[in-house]
């Protein structure tokens, strides 16, 4: 895989697990005047998620989730912008579409320090919370020395 | 990705899909309900030539990724295919034998219409359907159209059609319950030729 392909991959994976809201304030800061032709409105539908047991079992069908999708073209050049994102939030859709679009262009930098970093901070805030709060309930299972049965 | 997607070409599909699909699929029903009779698209689509803006509707409204689409040698650009790749996911397929939707844009190319998915004798819907883009649906009056759907008849204007046409549609009316049914596109309008209309005249 072309690192390219790494860096976009990764910044769509940002943009789909952010907070709606986050991301809306973080946009309108932004604030970047780029028009837009929308080629496909965002829409929601399902998709089948596989799992696999152990890495190395048959592949199975976990169960269906809700994306919504939308595709923008950046106006005046063939910049398009794709975004897949869990559930319903329409909104969301449209401007991880619209991020997308201007992560490719010479735009990128600024889109990466206003946007992406934030977020991606965000994110690892929210993950090192749950790890902690599932490690304070960790239990560690030990079995004590047995005494002697009393004669 | 931009391998098979021809991204400078890419126009917008029906501003809202739902109502869009919906109002053209009505307009496909009352063209195929009343053949011979053109009727508007009610939402015809700005689509990359030559692929007209009746028959771009109809492609996004009947097409998805269960009917293979085959398209004429003038529609087989990468323009035209990314957007029907784009917005139907549709497999295009190059045997017009194999698939269920032929999108013609050049009525000369159309395919001989015997060789065609002609349906089986216990699922004749599993027939193709042509959709041709002709220069005129208000030609020069040749003929007429009687059967299902037409109380009396109607007149025949249908002009760009190959010389081979009326006896080929002949043979698929003789083929019923099998044969193909047709489209025909012009610009913003189109018309509806079932299998069971008769060109007479």
């Amino acid at each position: 895989m072309t690192k390219e392909t790494e860096q976009r991959r990764n910044w769509m994976a940002v943009l789909a697990k952010s907070d709606p809201a986050t991301l809306q304030r973080l946009w309108s800061d932004l604030g970047d005047r780029a028009g837009f032709t929308t080629l496909r409105p965002a829409e929601t539908g399902m998709v089948m998620v596989r799992g696999r047991a152990g890495g190395d079992g048959m592949a199975f069908a976990l169960g269906e989730m809700t994306v919504t999708r939308c595709t923008v073209r950046l106006d005046g050049s063939e910049v398009l912008g794709f975004a897949y994102v869990a559930g319903r939030d329409r909104r969301h859709a449209e401007i991880a579409a619209r991020a997308d679009a201007l992560l490719q262009t010479d735009r990128r930098d600024a889109v990466e320090t206003a946007l992406i970093a934030p977020l991606r901070v965000a994110q690892a805030e929210a993950r090192e919370t749950a790890r902690r709060k599932a490690a304070a309930t960790r239990v560690d299972f030990f079995t004590m020395v047995r005494g002697e049965n009393p004669r | 990705m931009t391998a098979i997607l021809d991204s400078s070409a890419l126009l917008p599909g029906f501003a809202d899909p739902v109502l869009g699909s919906q109002s053209v699929f009505r307009a496909v029903l009352d063209a195929m309900s009343r053949p011979g009779r053109p009727v508007a698209c009610p939402d015809p689509l700005a689509a990359p030539a030559p692929l007209g803006r009746a028959m771009a509707a109809a492609a996004l409204t009947l097409v998805d990724f269960d009917t293979p689409v085959w398209l004429d040698p003038a529609l087989a650009t990468p323009a035209v295919q990314s957007f029907l790749r784009f917005h139907t996911g549709a497999p295009l397929v190059a045997d017009p034998a194999a698939a269920a939707f032929l999108l013609v844009a050049d009525p000369a190319a159309l395919p001989r219409l015997g060789g065609l998915a002609l349906g089986e004798d216990r699922y004749p819907d599993r027939s193709a359907t042509l959709v041709v883009e002709v220069p005129a649906l208000d030609g020069p009056e040749a003929g007429r159209f009687t059967g299902p759907g037409i109380a009396t008849a109607e007149p025949a204007r249908i002009a760009g059609l190959p010389g081979w046409f009326r006896e080929a549609w002949a043979a698929n009316g003789a083929a019923y319950p099998l044969g193909v049914d047709l489209l025909l596109t012009c610009g913003g309008r189109m018309l509806g030729l079932p299998r069971t209309t008769r060109w007479e005249g």
